[in-house]
């Protein structure tokens, strides 16, 4: 009850001067940050706008002339997800948790729309909803959030009270319902990658939460039944099954679908250990590897900065799983452990499948690298989780 | 709260989050591994892989070597054309993608615009010709014939014509200067196979093979391939993945070929060349009293050689062809005609190809060999009108009789019984036909000794061995026809063919005496070519030494500057004594003075008291043909041998023809009159060409007397304008990308630049090598 309390005198200091004061007390909640999380989110986030500017600056048709261009935005991205990120931890875990249901809401209402005319269309996938201004959203990975906060809700509602010592069959299936109907929405778009990201955050859940067995057996064995079927029943469109195709066998067609893998692994290859030196990558320059500042942004890295670059990459990411598997464990209740179980899956599992495709050893997926990838949405949900993150670890005392 | 840890962790979350974050930590270390694998261990193979991926390499041809004869005129140079060339790559920076600029090309060149954009578009399965099959960073040229004023359009209005270069380029030349056509010894290029490219693309420098390489296919071009060829200079274009064109890494600018300095002398060649044609074209007017038609003179190839070197000073070849129609990619219509059944092979240089049997010019060997196996030179030997062997009767040329003779005298009147008389003696010592184990065979052994049945190592490609029909060859020739005799045999034919095959199909191993005294005087299976004969009558002339023949003398770098010399090589000694060589030498003088060749040369007027001439006719019988004619001969500083197939007797068919190249060589009228002012080469060129610094060979005219050789002088004359105009084009056609020499000109100097562009379009030796 002592952060709660802390909160609130934050948010009550009247007077002048006093927020300064107030953030430097003993009991500030900014000394309850974990910094070492936030200095990793904040290194690969600052870190990254130089592999997106690289890849981007030579792209005249996408940057409409302006090298600096995706360099720019991927900085306001950055600066919006601290924002958003602080307002988390302003809010605070406890307050948060009372608005779920509106965010959850307002999550669904937007992926509604994106199926509706006022989405639009970007390599197959009708997942995006136009801003104007060049800018865009992709509801996606809000939800990505949406499920994560949603199940933690549920799943926590009965423990955290005090009533049951686990969630109870019960509250795992209305937390499943909750989880099934934003995946169902972006399956219609359709964005199996995304869809795979949520089973990740599902399953993560589900083994934080303290949920039977039997639902994270059963889980496991409904998404292998649940692949099998939508490759049986040609749910998936052409370049989704090529992408599989081309990752069973990379010299398939090494112009055609082989082509992106082929290309990544010879970028990345060709570094060595310490990289061809930034803005120097062959590969990079010479425009090799598509969606270089997107779904294939760590080729960049791995190009450029070589085996040191690419390996801090992942190390830095292996840091912030690391910190978010420790607030997991040290969480006050059960909810936060939830919710710092389900960012970890949900992390992880990006960050794995998205190198592991440009080192080419998983298949072809678009999903971003967290924190990494140009891209606004992501980037603001990335942020948003390490202020949840943070505000779970705010609740707890120092001294634990 | 009682019973819930204040954590809010029960002992199971807590064992779930272990095993959740160690499957993170897995998953990430998998990472690390294969980031490891890919990048530290495999590095090199995906080092290679970006570099094949972004580098294009533009080739800029070198310009070849020229090959120059003795006195450094150019027998194949380069001239310079105008190429009007389209890079792609400009041409897709434009918005049309170049559409409007070719339609401006087109209009300049006066050619329809749809030619111009099929030979610019890149070739592929689905588009046939005209299209452009090479690289599609190589600047595609449109038209290789364009004029002066189609490029000064195109170079003053660049703006208009973006991409588009009109550039002097050096092509292959075959000058035929001083009217020699040297076909066959000179060669041809031809552009590499893409298979070649692929094939050598490993490899670096001269043993690279490019694909704008043009490479020599036969003659000296093909022997002298690598210092003649140059280095092609490359420019590796960085490339995006659409192939456009982002930057430079790096030039290396062409290197211009070695020069070849060769012992061939034009004016003698020409000479030659005409005679040997005069002598077919005499001999297709001549009466065949055997065949009771005239001669057919079918093909002919005559070999003039320096004595003291080995050294051809001229090599004709019999039919022959314009070399220049390789020039450019030769036409499929004219290599049929160039190779066809019915073109009777141009391609062949019957000098060092065309091999028959030597007839009597043999017998100059088997005076030696006879000598080796211990008949005195002085002794006497029988030359009835006939003689039998083996049952069958052996006749003299014209069933001539010249009762007891000498052996320099039977080589004189070249009298066959005489020899047959030793064969046969020979071949009875030797065992007859149940040969000892180790027989003596001197005649085939000296044979040897002369070089038959061997390669001369002369530095054409292609050359053939000829034959010695020794006891060897007997049974391997046995062993690969036994079946076919037999065959042929068992059928029961009675012609003289079938009877024959029955025969050889019992015992074709066996050396018999008609094989042996028939080898004795040049006849049977035994083939030569010209240039053995060549080189053995030079070995006659020399006093007994074997040399190699060679065409290249030296190899010269661009700048004048000498690279190697091609020095004579001794290969073997005359197995005689030196009276014995003295007695030959005496013998062939009577031929020219008293014998078989008299007629045509002492009884013509040849001044044999002051140019002493030795000779040896000969006549081969070939079996279903007229006979092959042989006239070797030699002076102190020459040999001369040429010979005719169908062509009629030695002295007759090839006597006159033989006699004008030594009288052009001598200066010598048709009344026996010398005029050194009129000699072409009355001794055998020893020094190599001075050069300019520019690498140009001073020609100065063999002078032995006063206004010697004015056609040289000649030719100095006619080049003068070119040499003036030389400097213009040197500076803008040496190497430098789409350098067109038209760009260093303003408009305002444009008088001038179009004197340039006059003279680059003149047949000079193309760039940096105008020549006085």
């Amino acid at each position: 009850m002592t952060s709660y309390g802390s909160y609130r005198q934050l948010r009550l200091a009247p007077q002048r001067g006093g927020v300064s004061k107030a953030l430097l007390a003993k009991d500030s909640p900014l000394w309850r940050l974990d910094w070492i999380l936030l200095l990793a989110a904040l290194a690969l986030s600052a870190g990254s706008s130089l592999l997106v500017w690289s890849a981007t600056r030579g792209r005249d048709s996408l940057t409409h002339g302006d090298p600096q261009y995706f360099l720019y935005r991927h900085l306001t991205n950055f600066v919006v997800g601290l924002v958003l990120c602080s307002v988390v931890i302003a809010i605070g875990s406890r307050r948060f948790r009372t608005i779920v249901p509106f965010l959850y809401v307002g999550v669904i209402v937007l992926l509604l729309a994106t199926l509706s005319p006022l989405g639009s269309t970007i390599n197959g996938q009708h997942s995006w909803i136009q801003l104007g201004g060049g800018f865009s959203i992709q509801p996606a990975e809000f939800a990505k959030l949406a499920i994560v906060l949603a199940m933690a809700v549920v799943l926590a509602d009965q423990v955290d009270a005090g009533e049951r010592e686990f969630p109870s069959h019960r509250a795992v299936f209305r937390g499943l319902v909750w989880a099934c109907l934003p995946m169902a929405i972006v399956m219609l778009m359709p964005d199996a990658g995304s869809v795979m990201v949520m089973a990740a955050i599902v399953l993560g859940i589900l083994l934080g939460s303290g949920a039977a067995n039997r639902w994270v057996l059963g889980l496991l064995l409904a998404g292998t039944a649940g692949c099998v079927a939508i490759w049986k029943l040609g749910v998936l469109s052409q370049y989704q099954i090529d992408r599989f195709a081309a990752f069973a066998n990379p010299q398939l067609d090494p112009s055609g679908v082989g082509y992106n893998t082929a290309q990544a692994r010879i970028a990345i290859g060709s570094g060595g250990l310490f990289g061809k030196g930034l803005f120097h990558g062959t590969q990079t320059t010479g425009q090799f590897v598509p969606e270089q500042q997107t779904d294939f942004v760590f080729t960049v890295a791995g190009e450029e900065l070589g085996f040191v670059g690419a390996l801090g990459i992942i190390l830095l990411v292996g840091v912030i799983l690391w910190r978010a598997c420790r607030i997991a464990r040290q969480a006050t209740d059960l909810y936060g452990t939830i919710v710092a179980a389900g960012v970890v899956a949900w992390l992880s599992f990006q960050a794995f499948e998205n190198i592991g495709m440009c080192l080419g050893i998983m298949p072809v997926a678009g999903i971003p690298l967290p924190f990494v990838s140009y891209g606004g949405s992501s980037m603001f949900a990335n942020w948003v989780a390490i202020g949840l993150l943070q505000a779970v670890r705010s609740q707890r005392p120092i001294a634990a | 709260m009682s019973n819930i840890p204040e954590t809010g962790r029960t002992r199971r979350v807590t064992i779930r989050l272990v095993v959740l974050q160690i499957l993170v930590l897995s998953l990430l270390a998998t990472l690390g591994g294969r980031l490891w694998y890919l990048q530290i261990r495999n590095a090199k193979e995906y080092t290679a892989k970006a570099t094949g991926n972004h580098i294009r390499e533009v080739v800029e041809p070198a310009v070849r070597g020229e090959i120059l004869d003795a006195s450094g005129r150019v027998l194949a140079g380069n001239e310079t054309r105008l190429v009007v060339s389209v890079s792609r790559t400009s041409l897709l920076q434009q918005k049309d993608g170049g559409k409007a600029v070719l339609a401006r090309l087109a209009e300049v060149l006066g050619m329809p615009a749809k030619d111009v954009q099929e030979k610019v578009r890149l070739c592929d399965a689905k588009t046939a010709q005209p299209c452009w099959n090479g690289s599609p960073y190589q600047p595609i040229p449109v038209t290789k014939e364009a004029t002066t004023q189609q490029a000064m359009q195109i170079m003053e209005r660049r703006e208009d014509f973006p991409g588009v270069t009109a550039q002097p380029t050096a092509v292959r030349r075959y000058t035929g200067v001083e009217g020699a056509n040297m076909a066959q010894v000179l060669g041809y290029l031809s552009p590499v196979t893409d298979e070649e490219v692929s094939k050598t693309a490993g490899k670096s420098g001269l043993d690279r093979y490019l694909p704008a390489d043009q490479i020599g296919r036969a003659g000296l071009e093909s022997v002298y391939d690598r210092d003649l060829r140059g280095t092609a200079g490359i420019t590796k274009l960085e490339v995006d993945n659409l192939g456009r064109v982002i930057g430079t890494a790096g030039t290396v600018a062409p290197q211009t070929g070695d020069n070849l300095v060769t012992s061939i002398d034009a004016r003698v060649q020409k000479v030659v060349e005409d005679n040997l044609a005069q002598a077919m074209a005499d001999a297709r007017k001549t009466f065949d009293k055997v065949t009771n038609r005239n001669y057919e003179a079918d093909s002919g190839a005559a070999v003039v050689m320096d004595v003291h070197t080995g050294r051809i000073v001229a090599m004709a070849s019999a039919p022959t062809y314009d070399p220049n129609l390789w020039v450019g990619g030769i036409s499929g219509k004219d290599y049929q005609a160039l190779t066809s059944k019915d073109s009777n092979f141009p391609l062949l240089n019957r000098a060092i190809q065309g091999q028959s049997a030597p007839g009597s010019t043999f017998k100059v060997i088997s005076t030696t060999a006879a000598v080796q196996a211990g008949y005195p030179l002085d002794g006497t030997y029988p030359c009835p009108k006939s003689v039998v062997i083996g049952g069958r009767e052996f006749k003299n040329f014209e069933s001539e009789s010249f009762g007891s003779i000498t052996l320099e005298k039977a080589l004189e009147v070249s009298c066959d019984t005489v020899f047959y008389g030793l064969a046969n003696d020979q071949w009875v010592k030797d065992g007859g036909i149940k040969p000892k184990k180790e027989p003596a065979d001197w005649f085939f052994k000296t044979a040897h000794e002369f070089g038959l049945g061997a390669k001369t190592g002369i530095d054409l490609p292609s050359e053939v061995a000829g034959r010695v029909p020794d006891r060897q060859w007997k049974q391997s020739f046995y062993d690969n026809n036994k079946d076919a005799w037999c065959a042929q045999g068992q059928k029961g034919g009675n012609s003289y063919s079938d009877q024959i095959a029955r025969e050889n199909c019992v015992d074709g191993y066996q050396m018999r005496a008609g094989d042996a005294v028939n080898f004795a005087i040049g006849q049977g299976d035994t083939l030569v070519t010209p240039v053995q004969m060549a080189r053995i009558y030079s070995a006659l002339a020399n006093g007994g030494t074997f040399y190699r023949p060679t065409i290249a003398k030296a190899v010269i770098s661009p700048g004048g500057e000498l690279v190697r010399e091609i020095a004579p090589q001794a290969d073997a000694k005359f197995p005689g004594d030196e009276k014995l060589l003295s007695y030959i030498n005496q013998a062939t003088e009577g031929v020219v003075k008293s014998g078989t060749a008299a007629w045509k040369f002492a009884q013509a007027g040849w001044p044999q008291d002051k140019i002493a001439l030795h000779a040896k006719t000969g006549t081969a019988e070939v079996e279903g043909k007229q006979t092959t004619s042989w006239l070797t001969t030699y002076s102190k500083d020459y040999a001369v041998v040429m010979t005719i197939s169908q062509g009629g007797t030695g002295s007759g068919g090839s006597g006159d023809a033989v006699r004008r190249i030594y009288q052009a060589l001598y200066g010598v009228d048709d009344k026996g009159g010398i005029d050194n002012s009129k000699a072409l080469l009355p001794a055998p060129q020893a020094e190599l060409p001075k050069f300019n610094p520019d690498g140009t060979a001073i020609i100065k005219p063999v002078s032995y007397g006063a206004g010697a050789a004015p056609s040289a002088q000649a030719q100095a004359s006619a080049l003068t304008p070119v040499v003036a105009a030389a400097p213009a084009l040197l500076d803008a056609a040496q190497p430098g990308p789409a350098a067109a020499f038209l760009d260093e000109a303003p408009p305002a100097d444009r008088p001038v630049s179009y004197t340039a562009a006059n003279a680059a379009l003149e047949p000079t030796r193309g760039p940096g090598r105008g020549r006085a």
